[in-house]
């Protein structure tokens, strides 16, 4: 028996789009095997189907440790198959102990009427020891360093493993590692590699979904590189270069955006400048931003670029930081949303329905917030106030133009329409946007694009933080990569492609220099 | 959220012009029957009891006194419509109102303190109490459900102690002239109390600029916040116009009685969420609203008159009330669903 899981002609469809195509995979047993890809390549379906969230189309074939799986998986199976996930999230509840958290996992199969937590407490440790990994299972997770959280996890459903391979040679298991490392400083990375390797050696199969390319060459026998849905290749990881993977990552496709749409012509002297941010991820980062330019933050998940909006406009406060904004100069560690907006900023955060707009309340309010005070008190029903909040809702093509509907009944796109008069009718000088087309269908999407370089024609600075890399070459003059919570590269003018973006996301994690790894863990 | 509509492919900002206009929604015959549903209901009651006690209810002096009296409720009901509009409980208002009221009492009855004085001084108390309620939700974070109902049970333990739990009367007969015995159209002054109040709450909530931020403040925090509104400054001073309302809610409860009891008038608190919830479901259904808590209290006033004048014991007015709170919330939540899913069509 020597595969442990054999993946084949796996596809699946959402709504006509393969997000999956004809996939066909072997990992085996006591391999550590990576898989890589850019978001949206298929990574997450993969993993979701496996663990039994999505049924994917017939005739995909599944087989673990030699017996073949039927599928879709049946949800909640997974222990039994011998599967065993360690999401980013990594599943914990931080206010119970470590064998609490242990004992939880079990807690849905088993029905005893009294939990002996002596006997617990000594299984856990046993645990522990077999990974050589050294936890107190009475602390609290919230007590513990993120990394020993993430070997929490890891050896829980290591153990969980171990059940199904108890008294029987044919099994060996798969743990599946969904980027658990993302939030992890570098140095702290290795004791997980080691459990890793401990778990291989016990004869477990490893899964490890990573975007760090380094990482994943380093801790992985084997390599399978996913794009468009499609496997584009399983290297050996030891015989690999990195380019060589980033080139498969991305492909040699050419861009269907180039940067043909910036015709106009950025300001000269800084509009906008900030300087030593330091606070959540980040680390120390100064930028500066003319009048009427277009700045792209980007970087890989857990490199913290899509903080910096927040911070600059005081949503998340910023341990210190100083921003100049057309000469007045703010302090970002006492930064306040009031404050910023006051100065002249406006945020369109992510998450639209939460943070953005409120869904039970009509489009006329939601349009009208900014703007509120320039109107009579007894006008605030009808009359110039309606008619403003509609001329609003036409002049940014907001389908339908009804202010008299609540706002959670339009769709993504309109909804983002409505976020982006709200804050545009104020006019402000920087606009920062984070993610600004996530859930937006793609009619809206080129709206957005053209409201924003639009705004910024007419002299406003904006920045778009956002993994959206087609977007940013289309919309962005200068594009700042980060990595770790600090700027990575430049990108500018022609450089604005999004293969080049890609690369540099993936290619700046080489560039590691020796002091960020003194990061006390969060 | 994701899904595509058909009418949003369109190209960048066209002129306004060029667009077809879309059709106006029209309010439909659902929606109206939806709003004024609570008020249907309440005249069934009348025309039901009416028919029942021809004599005894339906005649002019039951509909009187029904409006007259009803008018501490009424204000405590909007006492506790502006924090619930801010999102936040408040459940002290019927012991502010108790306090209040055993203020006004012994300092002008016992003290020989002006009444005038007396009353400006139970509603800077109200307005403290708001203060305090605040600071604590505030300062500290903690949910003003458990805030109010800790604040609410120490503000009882001083009316007692303040009355040496005693009902104390001999208030200034200036206060009830003015409460109940000076009548307009046959009705106690204070029933038009209670309607100035509740245009001046719909004035706040429907025609201001800060009214619009109690309710983005209610509805999405977050949003508020990130749209520049000071949210703690905004809540705190709810809770504050909350305790100053229910003060003067506690002046008119003494003034109508011209006397003082330490204890009787926390037995409001159910009725005034019940009216609250209830008025939730009517006018502007889905949203804490001045005329609908005001029509509420009194479609509960007219079943409980009715239920009285028939003979019924009084448990029934428990029964009554506590009844209407779980069928109102129940209705609320209905009525919140509806919309959810007609907003997802």
């Amino acid at each position: 028996m020597d595969q442990t899981l054999v993946v084949r002609n796996l596809s699946m469809t959402f709504g006509g789009q393969r997000a999956l195509d004809d996939v066909s995979l072997s990992i085996r047993r006591g391999e550590v095997h990576g898989l890589v890809g850019q978001n949206g390549c298929g990574k997450s379906t993969l993993i979701k189907i496996l663990a039994g969230y999505h049924h994917p189309d017939p005739g995909g074939e599944l087989e673990i440790d030699g017996r073949p799986v039927k599928l879709p998986v049946r949800t909640g199976s997974a222990s039994e198959l011998g599967l065993s996930f360690v999401h980013q999230d990594l599943g914990l509840l931080p206010s119970l102990t470590v064998v609490e958290n242990f004992r939880a996992w079990r807690i849905s199969t088993t029905s005893e009427w009294f939990i002996r937590w002596g006997q617990e407490r000594k299984r856990t440790a046993e645990a522990f020891a077999r990974f050589g990994v050294e936890i107190d299972p009475r602390a609290r997770i919230t007590d513990l360093p993120a990394v020993q959280r993430a070997l929490v996890a890891i050896v829980r459903a290591l153990d969980d493993l171990g059940e199904y391979t108890k008294n029987d040679d044919t099994r060996g298991g798969l743990l599946i590692l969904d980027e658990p490392t993302v939030f992890l400083p570098r140095s702290d990375r290795d004791r997980l590699f080691d459990v890793v390797r401990k778990s291989v050696a016990l004869g477990a199969s490893v899964l490890f979904v990573s975007h760090d390319l380094d990482e994943a060459l380093a801790v992985t026998d084997r390599v399978t590189v996913l794009r468009d849905g499609r496997v584009e290749g399983t290297v050996t990881s030891a015989e690999t270069e990195k380019d060589q993977l980033v080139e498969l990552i991305i492909g040699r496709r050419l861009e269907a955006f180039e940067a043909s749409h910036r015709t106009h012509t950025v300001g000269e002297g800084s509009h906008v400048s900030v300087a030593d941010v330091c606070g959540g991820t980040i680390k120390n980062v100064s930028f500066a931003l003319n009048e009427g330019e277009v700045l792209g933050l980007t970087g890989l998940v857990g490199s913290g670029f899509e903080e910096l909006p927040y911070q600059m406009f005081g949503a998340t406060p910023a341990v210190s930081g100083r921003m100049t904004i057309a000469g007045a100069d703010h302090d970002l560690a006492t930064m306040s949303p009031a404050a910023a907006i006051k100065a002249g900023m406006a945020l369109i955060p992510a998450d639209r329905q939460g943070s953005a707009g409120v869904g039970s309340l009509l489009v006329r309010d939601n349009v009208m917030l900014q703007v509120i005070d320039q109107y009579r008190p007894y006008r605030l029903e009808r009359g110039r106030y309606l008619k403003d909040a509609r001329g609003a809702l036409h002049q940014y093509d907001v389908r339908p133009p009804e202010p008299m509907m609540d706002f959670q009944a339009l769709s993504g796109g309109n909804q983002q329409k409505v976020v982006l008069a709200k804050w545009l009718q104020a006019a402000p000088k920087v606009l920062l946007v984070h993610e600004p087309t996530q859930g937006v269908d793609v009619g809206a999407r080129l709206q957005v694009f053209e409201t924003i370089t639009r705004a910024a024609a007419k002299g406003m600075s904006v920045v778009c933080a956002s993994s959206d890399y087609e977007q940013l070459a289309a919309i962005c003059d200068r594009v700042l990569v980060f990595h770790d919570g600090q700027i990575m590269s430049t990108l500018v003018g022609d450089e604005i492609t999004k293969d080049r973006i890609t690369e540099q996301c993936y290619m700046s994690a080489r560039t590691v220099r020796p002091d960020e790894d003194t990061r006390v863990p969060a | 959220m994701n899904q595509v509509s058909p009418g949003s492919a369109g190209g960048p900002l066209e002129p306004v012009e060029n667009r077809p206009q879309p059709a106006k929604k029209s309010l439909n015959l659902g929606d109206y029957a939806e709003r004024f549903a609570l008020v249907g209901a309440w005249l069934v009651v009348i025309v039901v009891f009416s028919i029942l006690a021809p004599h005894t209810f339906f005649n002019v002096r039951n509909f009187t006194t029904m409006f007259g009296t009803q008018t501490t409720l009424v204000m405590l009901a909007l006492a506790l419509l502006i924090p619930l509009t801010a999102g936040d409980y408040d459940l002290s208002v019927a012991a502010t109102l108790t306090m209040s009221g055993m203020v006004v009492a012994v300092l002008n009855a016992n003290h020989g303190v002006p009444i005038g004085v007396a009353i400006v001084i139970a509603l800077a108390l109200g307005a403290l109490i708001g203060l305090v309620n605040g600071f604590f939700v505030m300062v500290f974070d903690i949910d003003p459900f458990i805030v109010t109902l800790g604040t609410g049970t120490v503000i009882l333990g001083l009316t007692l102690w303040i009355s040496g739990s005693q009902t104390i009367s001999g208030v200034s007969n200036w206060l009830s002239s003015w409460v109940v015995e000076r009548r307009l159209f046959g009705i106690s002054l204070e029933f038009y109390y209670g309607l100035l109040l509740c245009v001046l709450l719909w004035y706040i909530f429907d025609f201001t600029a800060i009214g619009r931020r109690i309710l983005f403040v209610g509805r999405g925090t977050n949003v508020a916040r990130l749209s520049g509104i000071r949210v703690g400054r905004v809540r705190w001073g709810c809770f504050v116009a909350a305790g100053i309302i229910a003060a003067a809610a506690g002046v008119l409860y003494t003034g109508t009685a011209g006397a003082s009891d330490p204890t009787s008038g926390s037995t409001f608190l159910l009725p005034a969420f019940a009216a609250a919830f209830l008025g939730s479901t009517t006018i502007t259904p889905g949203r804490f609203n001045p005329w609908g808590t005001f029509i509420a209290v009194y479609f509960l006033a007219t079943g409980i008159t009715g239920l009285a004048i028939l003979g019924v014991q009084t448990w029934v007015q428990n029964v009554f009330y506590g009844g209407a709170l779980v069928i109102a919330v129940s209705a609320s939540q209905v009525v919140k669903k509806r919309h959810e899913r007609a907003a997802r069509l």
